[in-house]
């Protein structure tokens, strides 16, 4: 628009940055007033004290204080969730896509009936969660789910595992016994789940605009499959297995709903997000429960640095 | 379940029969590895395939399967996976769908409260969005990569961080507990993803369309309603699908929005709610989830070619 500087363009393209900002103005003025003005005020709320019975009526401008900091801290149970989060974040980030990658690849050829396949891998991810939970936990409950009806008669456990209730079991493999966090698995299976599909998505569109050519042309050199896969497709695809993994944890590591709906925190699936809720609600301490999110937020930002900084790195625009 | 336009779709780019992909044959002279990972793979294609059939399907079917049979036939045989002509009954659905008042569970209202707030979101976050896809697409105003920035860390922004501020903020207002006010969360949550997939499809339309309406004295706005819009309904439709399904499937804000008025919840809250309870056979409830998952797939799979490639149009360009 520079290369031209008559008065004529010059004024259509500062019209059109008028009409730019008019146009804007509207997302613009529901972002700042539901996203970024309770995000400044909720910085605000994790260094005052206030209760939930106090919120209808306490002014905004009280006193600063540190204290729901130093409760958050001081509990040692912050650590203990921050520390179930990682492994429940990193967990779910490596099955989901994991899962998606074999599913891409799996479906990669055309074949008789391929649409109805990709479009029911896609189901976990479009159905309501609070839905797929609730069937999860009826397959998988001691008393009449079909999980465990299944593997008492077919696989002859001798008793109904409580998937989603029991903190922690000992699994023995050739006389070596493993504690394994049952319910936290549980969880994380149902991440892998629910989620494969989002992977799945992104990695068979990019499967679908690699060339031909390189493959081909390690065919004819005599590459086998796996080599092929190896040396020449999984390189490809390395971007956007990035891209997803950052984006996945980025999602993850807030995840609310599923653990809630799930085990509701419960058996040693507390992650950080049920302990802000917990605080909310249970202990009806906002304060304390803002200090928790933020501290959850600090580490949400460092993932969104990361992955903005990912996206300009491959020449993208925001 | 796929819908006609879905099967329409060409899967095979030059459509080669499966086998001619793989054409140059191996040469001779090393068959083995070649061979033997060539057979492996053809086989074990056929198994991962099936296997993620069975595992995305499987809750699906069950939820369906629970919900037609009574209570007492699931208890007496949990490991039953058909509904025999003799047990198969609707009384799960009449139950669940009679109003509170007639002794049900009352989803009829709660279908109606989700509609009400999805079909709102839905037309007022395009109203929003619309315009403001348009500027961020093509025209040049002061500030356009910050909010860009802005927009994308809107977007991946989780609800947790935000519920608390947002709780405190609506208590003050008076608008926790109101339909209203969730739908205003709802088209925060949901304009920022909605500008980004209609900005990858007003790209699409060529600049020098645009620019012929310019020469012939149309104002930008004019420009905007008589040449992109129409040009774009179908990517419109889809963006509104979208913003559909997120809404219908939404649960934290639901919960601490309107937990307290029975009358306001929506079906995902309803559901969550009730399957606490002891009182409610399982099977009604299974009803209930089909109820709330069912509106979702008839959305989903009317669109899913739309949808998936607005949703990874970044992840192609690669």
């Amino acid at each position: 628009m520079t290369s031209t500087p008559t008065s004529r363009r010059r004024t259509l393209s500062q019209r059109d940055a008028r009409t730019g900002i008019l146009l804007m103005s509207p997302t613009l003025f529901i972002v700042l007033a539901v996203v970024v003005l309770p995000l400044v005020w909720s910085i605000l709320i994790a260094f005052q004290q206030l209760r939930l019975l106090e919120i209808g009526t306490a002014s905004p401008f009280r006193p600063l204080t540190t204290a729901n900091f130093e409760r958050v801290f001081a509990s040692g149970e912050l650590w203990v969730s921050l520390g179930t989060t990682f492994v429940y974040t990193a967990g779910s980030v490596l099955l989901s896509i994991t899962l998606g990658l074999i599913a891409a690849i799996a479906v990669r050829k055309p074949f008789r009936g391929r649409t109805f396949v990709r479009a029911a891998f896609l189901l976990p991810y479009v159905a309501p969660v609070v839905a797929v939970t609730f069937v999860w936990r009826t397959m998988l409950s001691p008393q009449f789910g079909i999980v465990n009806e299944a593997g008492q008669s077919v696989f002859g456990w001798a008793q109904p595992i409580p998937f989603l209730s029991e903190a922690q079991r000992t699994l023995e493999v050739l006389g070596a016994e493993f504690p394994i966090p049952t319910a936290l698995m549980t969880a994380i299976a149902f991440e892998g789940w629910r989620y494969f599909p989002f992977a799945f998505l992104f990695l068979m569109a990019r499967l679908e605009a690699l060339s031909a050519e390189t493959e081909e042309a390690a065919l004819v050199d005599g590459a086998t499959p796996l080599q092929s896969f190896r040396y020449i497709v999984l390189p490809q695809l390395m971007p956007v297995i990035a891209l997803l993994a950052i984006l996945r944890t980025i999602w993850t590591f807030n995840e609310f709903d599923d653990i809630f709906l799930l085990t509701g925190g419960a058996a040693g699936t507390g992650v950080a997000s049920v302990r802000v809720y917990e605080f909310l609600t249970v202990q009806r301490n906002v304060g304390a429960a803002s200090a928790q999110s933020l501290i959850l937020s600090l580490v949400l930002i460092v993932m969104l640095a990361l992955y903005m900084a990912l996206l300009r790195k491959r020449g993208e625009r925001l | 379940m796929s819908t006609p336009a879905a099967q329409t779709r060409p899967d095979a780019h030059g459509t080669p029969a499966p086998t001619s992909r793989t054409a140059p044959s191996p040469p001779r002279r090393r068959p083995t590895r070649y061979a033997v990972e060539r057979r492996i793979f053809a086989v074990l294609r056929w198994v991962v395939i099936a296997g993620f059939l069975l595992v995305t399907l499987l809750p699906f079917y069950y939820m369906v399967l629970l919900s037609l049979k009574p209570i007492e036939s699931l208890l007496r045989d949990p490991a039953s996976v058909i509904v025999t002509p003799a047990e198969f009954t609707l009384r799960a659905y009449e139950q669940v769908l009679t109003p509170v008042s007639a002794g049900g569970q009352g989803f009829g209202t709660f279908l109606l409260n989700s509609a009400f707030v999805a079909i709102s979101a839905v037309i007022l976050s395009l109203i929003v969005a619309v315009p403001g896809a348009y500027a961020v697409a093509r025209l040049p105003f002061f500030g356009h990569r910050q909010v860009n920035a802005l927009f994308l860390a809107a977007y991946l922004f989780p609800a947790i961080v935000m519920a608390i501020p947002l709780f405190v903020l609506f208590t003050r207002l008076g608008l926790r507990g109101s339909l209203v006010g969730l739908v205003l969360v709802y088209i925060a949550q949901t304009v920022p993803v909605a500008i980004y997939m209609l900005r990858n499809y007003l790209e699409t339309v060529p600049v020098s369309v645009e620019e012929a309406g310019l020469v012939d004295g149309l104002s930008r706005l004019g420009v905007l309603r008589r040449i992109s819009l129409p040009l774009i309904t179908p990517s419109i439709m889809a963006t509104g699908l979208f913003i559909f399904m997120i809404a219908w499937n939404e649960f934290l804000f639901a919960l601490l929005f309107l937990v307290e008025k029975r009358e306001s919840w929506t079906v995902s809250l309803g559901l969550s709610q009730l399957s606490g309870s002891a009182e409610i056979p399982t099977t009604v409830l299974m009803a209930g989830s089909v109820v709330l998952t069912l509106p979702i797939l008839i959305v989903f799979f009317s669109t899913e070619r739309l949808l998936t490639g607005g949703l990874t149009a970044g992840a192609e360009k690669g």
